[in-house]
């Protein structure tokens, strides 16, 4: 997937929004890959953290808000843990979840899970989907 | 020795099998433990936004109440507790900021600065008890079983609420090689089951779980140990999802090392719930003279 970098497409205003709430300077990535190497759920994803960091970097708001990458991620913090920049990359993606939530885009609907799924399911399951995938 | 515990909600309903087959196995090995009163819900994953400070209230009214209970450690058993609590403790021992807003936010509660120590029943046991003690308490050693230890994610990370080293834990593997086990080490121990994912993303989440059960497998395990109910959700209750969309699927008894571990020390079986493992891993039980009937 070629993008075209210019200036007038990049967005400051996210690049200061993913700052302000991860607390993360994505900035220091120099793109090793290690994340996209630790990650357990690369294969569901359309675009590898190791890029969505890169897409960070120049801004690319489009792109960033098509991608299902931090949908995707568990939030397990192995990339965190392995990172040799010291980014907690896991932060980074909430702040990219954040961004749609805060804007009342759930991801799953509560009231679609099926009645057997919410007797076989254990509390924490449920109690860490809503905060992770509703607003 | 009295230590408060904290249970969370699933260990109350879907998660028996594993709060009480760890409370049999305190009480075999002397400890006293009083349940923290008017408890609430941990909230199950830490905040990891900034600006987002109202779902630290919840853990840190946890953490008062083991303070006003009188104690200054608290036990968790659920995997996910324990790293929300931890989290939520260690920020407020070394953020004063963060601290500030939250202690104002609840001005009905006393000030809280981090002074409880959470610990996961795992560390609870080495650091506490010790394996020397656990080994010398066994009725019913574990011989003859091979047994991998399935740490998943929020025990082991991130590194400052890590109960052992965060790349290269041991502490699972002592334990229940402690109670007569043959361990079985593989890479799959420390990465995740899909967690949540179950909700968003279930194929992805069955894809990874199905991947650890076959690393494990791979690696010569009769059958596999965990501490988390997600992931006995995700690699124990959906197993049989995974055998039949997968052809190289195989299955494997999945148990709470609490469960074999009170089977070890010679607890009730009645108090191991067994009833709400998979057929398998009662049937490996029984098949390793460690289970009489075969019940439900």
């Amino acid at each position: 997937m070629p993008i075209k970098i210019s200036k007038a497409d990049s967005d400051e205003r996210l690049r200061q929004k993913v700052k302000e709430i991860s607390g993360e300077n994505f900035q220091r990535c120099y793109q090793c890959g290690t994340c996209s190497g630790s990650c357990p759920m690369t294969e569901q994803m359309t675009v590898l953290p190791r890029r969505v960091m890169a897409l960070l970097q120049l801004g690319q708001k489009e792109a960033l808000e098509e991608l299902n990458t931090p949908w995707v991620c568990a939030s397990c913090h192995l990339c965190m843990v392995r990172c040799p920049r010291g980014i907690d990359i896991t932060r980074v993606m909430e702040s990219l979840r954040q961004l749609k939530l805060r804007q009342n885009e759930d991801q799953i609907n509560p009231s679609e899970i099926g009645r057997e799924d919410i007797e076989k399911l254990p509390q924490i399951a449920m109690v860490s989907g809503f905060r992770k995938l509703t607003s | 020795m009295k230590i408060s515990y904290y249970p969370g909600c699933t260990l109350k309903t879907k998660a028996k099998n594993l709060e009480a087959s760890a409370l049999a196995c305190l009480d075999l090995l002397g400890v006293e433990y009083e349940e923290l009163p008017r408890w609430n819900c941990c909230g199950a994953v830490y905040s990891l936004s900034d600006d987002d400070l109202i779902h630290l209230i919840a853990p840190v009214r946890d953490l008062i109440r083991v303070q006003e209970q009188g104690f200054d450690t608290v036990l968790t058993l659920c995997s996910m507790c324990y790293n929300t609590l931890a989290r939520a403790n260690d920020l407020m021992k070394n953020d004063e900021v963060k601290r500030g807003t939250i202690n104002d936010f609840m001005d009905e509660e006393p000030d809280y600065k981090g002074e409880v120590k959470v610990v996961h029943f795992l560390d609870f046991i080495r650091d506490e008890i010790g394996w020397d003690k656990l080994k010398n308490s066994l009725k019913n050693p574990l011989e003859g079983m091979k047994l991998a230890p399935y740490y998943g994610c929020t025990l082991l990370r991130p590194e400052n609420v890590s109960i052992d080293k965060s790349n290269s834990p041991v502490v699972f593997e002592e334990c229940m090689e402690a109670l007569g086990a043959e361990i079985v080490k593989f890479p799959g121990a420390v990465e995740c089951c899909g967690s949540y994912q179950v909700l968003g993303n279930p194929e992805a989440a069955l894809k990874v779980s199905h991947n650890i059960i076959s690393d494990a497998v791979a690696h010569g395990a009769e059958a596999m140990v965990l501490t988390c109910p997600l992931c006995d959700y995700n690699l124990g209750h959906r197993q049989e999802e995974m055998l039949k969309k997968y052809d190289d699927a195989g299955a494997l008894p999945i148990f709470y090392f609490t469960q074999l571990m009170a089977v070890a020390l010679g607890a009730d079986p009645k108090l191991c719930y067994l009833e709400l493992n998979q057929n398998i891993s009662r049937e490996y039980l029984k098949g390793k003279n460690l289970l009489e009937e075969v019940s439900a």
